[in-house]
């Protein structure tokens, strides 16, 4: 009786953490496997426990190569997009003029589109302009695609942003440049981070407007897509794992940077 | 005032002569310039490919003799009579992993927002953490999950869980992999986070103090569920099904990677009619319709659930 009573007034943690379960089972699996040591080419099923994945992680044939290619492209649409989107978020909250309304759609229809219709019709933009496709054409994808998230992050926090300490720089006869420097840019400082770390992130993990624009370009998405049907070295395991941990470590330091700062302040 | 608005409408400038011209003609164009190279990026990587693939789809011919524009607008007919099928599986499995998605995301997203105390950031980083392992790799791991003499499927087989969902055809015999219902777990599970994190930003928005008072007027937990925390967390319900519904009805690696050839999306469809078949008209054509049925389901219930705040 008193076990039911539990379940049911702790009902929301117990469901939400089995769907962190859920999300999280993935991940621990990958984790897993990459310390097996398959029998035949594919590491769907536990054999027996080996180091050999870790000790040589690029000892597979191209692998290395996609993932390096993947990081740098990662990169330039992060940069590409961040310039881009950041000029547009500021244009959209800080000035009234004609045509907000179109060029809001023209910003919120990229991300309201099945991603298989964008890949499809720049392919034919680029078959139809007779463009090679490989890096440039991935590029240049990647910085559409990244450009409208970049906006509507950028855009949450310049909207929160009090105009009156703008001006008050400019009351204490901070040029142009010198408020965009030492004003305005730190407080939209968070926003534009998270819009970087949301392209970057978006940019690595895109297979399907890759796959259609790659040409014969191998990124690391691709090279994992086709090693599901040829067989999968644990070494993509390896890199998965590494990934995740990166990631984790780096918002746990990023977390401690913050409350230092915080303390600082605060003291 | 009705001068006005026709001074508005007919000439940009202000016609009242004795107002000084500001010497802003140059600032009155910074938020053009600041918009012009994204813009211009959008327009041709985005809006025109989209009118090239509208005419490529009224295209004839053959990979060796070269297409032609021939208003042969058939090919959007045979299309979808030959491939509606993958078109109702796509609405579907993309239908239901939403509502999978929005019965377990709410919870975590709850549980975030109201419960989680200083567990609040760890919370967060979980959910957002899983992007960083490629999402290819994360689904394969789907394989060993599903996997026929996995742990999950002895559990389902034990509970006779999978003799109901084999009789409701979403699931053949003891096996999980290779059926509807591996697609729309790794659906469910690959769209999840788009899901939770709209959901946590609106339910966060709201008061606590709004819960306080529902209940110093008597309104039981259910009751202030319903009436007070679910209606305040309608932007990111709308935003969330969205963001889930939207891009998993174009997905194809789902299907791909755990289904079988009984469960094809359309998007599976488009990318082999575009990268193998090389049937360029049929390709741009199933995609169009895609498009067309997401655009029209999207506005009806945008109208539906009425929120502004979306974008």
């Amino acid at each position: 009786m008193g076990m039911m009573r539990w379940i049911r007034r702790n009902l929301v943690v117990i469901a939400g953490l089995l769907t962190l379960a859920y999300m999280i089972l993935p991940n621990i699996v990958v984790m897993v496997f990459s310390f097996n040591k398959p029998n035949g080419r594919f590491n769907y099923s536990w054999q027996r426990f080996s180091l050999d994945a870790w000790k040589d992680p690029c000892g597979v044939a191209d692998m290395c190569e996609s993932l390096s290619l993947s990081l740098q492209l990662a990169a330039w649409a992060t940069v590409g997009a961040l310039v881009l989107g950041t000029m547009i978020a500021f244009a959209l909250v800080r000035y009234r003029f004609r045509a907000r309304g179109a060029i809001n759609s023209l910003i919120f229809l990229p991300m309201a589109m099945p991603e298989v219709v964008m890949a499809a019709s720049l392919l034919t933009l680029f078959l139809n302009m007779g463009i090679e496709l490989g890096f440039w054409t991935v590029l240049i994808a990647h910085i559409m695609f990244c450009l409208s998230f970049v906006v509507t992050a950028v855009k949450a926090r310049v909207m929160s942003m009090d105009p009156r300490l703008e001006e008050a720089a400019r009351d204490l006869y901070a040029g142009p440049v010198q408020t965009f420097l030492r004003v305005t840019l730190p407080i939209a400082a968070p926003g534009i981070a998270a819009g970087a770390l949301l392209a970057f992130a978006l940019s690595f993990d895109d297979f399907i407007i890759t796959n259609f624009n790659a040409g014969s370009t191998v990124t690391f998405p691709m090279f994992v897509w086709g090693s599901a049907q040829r067989g999968t070295p644990v070494q993509i395991n390896v890199i998965g794992t590494a990934m995740f941990v990166l990631a984790v470590l780096m918002v746990v330091a990023g977390q401690i940077i913050t409350n230092r700062r915080k303390k600082t302040a605060t003291a | 005032m009705s001068t006005s608005t026709l001074t508005k409408e007919e000439a940009p400038q202000p016609v009242k002569a004795p107002v000084p011209r500001k010497p802003s003609t140059r600032k009155r164009l910074v938020p053009y310039w600041l918009l012009l190279p994204g813009i211009i990026w959008l327009v041709v990587f985005f809006a025109l490919p989209l009118v090239y693939q509208a005419s490529t789809s009224i295209q004839t011919g053959s990979l060796e003799q070269g297409f032609q524009v021939t208003w042969h607008f058939q090919t959007y007919w045979d299309a979808f009579t030959e491939y509606w099928p993958q078109f109702v599986r796509s609405l579907l499995y993309a239908g239901t992993a939403t509502l999978l998605c929005l019965l377990l995301g709410y919870p975590l997203a709850y549980l975030i927002a109201f419960k989680a105390g200083r567990w609040r950031n760890l919370l967060l980083v979980l959910v957002i953490a899983p992007f960083f392992t490629s999402f290819l790799i994360r689904t394969l791991a789907w394989k060993t999950i599903l996997a026929d003499d996995s742990v999950v499927v002895d559990v389902l087989n034990a509970l006779h869980v999978l003799d109901v969902t084999s009789w409701l055809g979403w699931t053949e015999g003891e096996r999980v992999l290779a059926t509807p219902m591996a697609v729309v777990c790794g659906l469910t599970y690959n769209f999840l986070p788009f899901m939770i994190l709209p959901l946590y930003t609106s339910l966060e928005r709201i008061d606590g103090r709004l819960h306080e008072a529902a209940q110093d007027l008597y309104a039981s937990p259910a009751t202030t569920f319903r009436k007070v925390t679910f209606p305040l967390s309608m932007p990111g319900v709308v935003s969330g099904t969205l963001l889930t519904f939207i891009p998993a009805s174009g997905d194809y690696v789902n299907a791909e990677l755990l289904g079988s050839t009984d469960t094809k999306m359309v998007g599976n469809v488009i990318q082999s009619q575009f990268l193998r078949v090389l049937d360029y008209p049929t390709a741009a054509a199933l995609s169009f319709i895609l498009m067309a049925i997401v655009l029209v389901m999207v506005t009806v219930y945008i109208r539906k659930a009425g929120t502004e705040d979306l974008v």
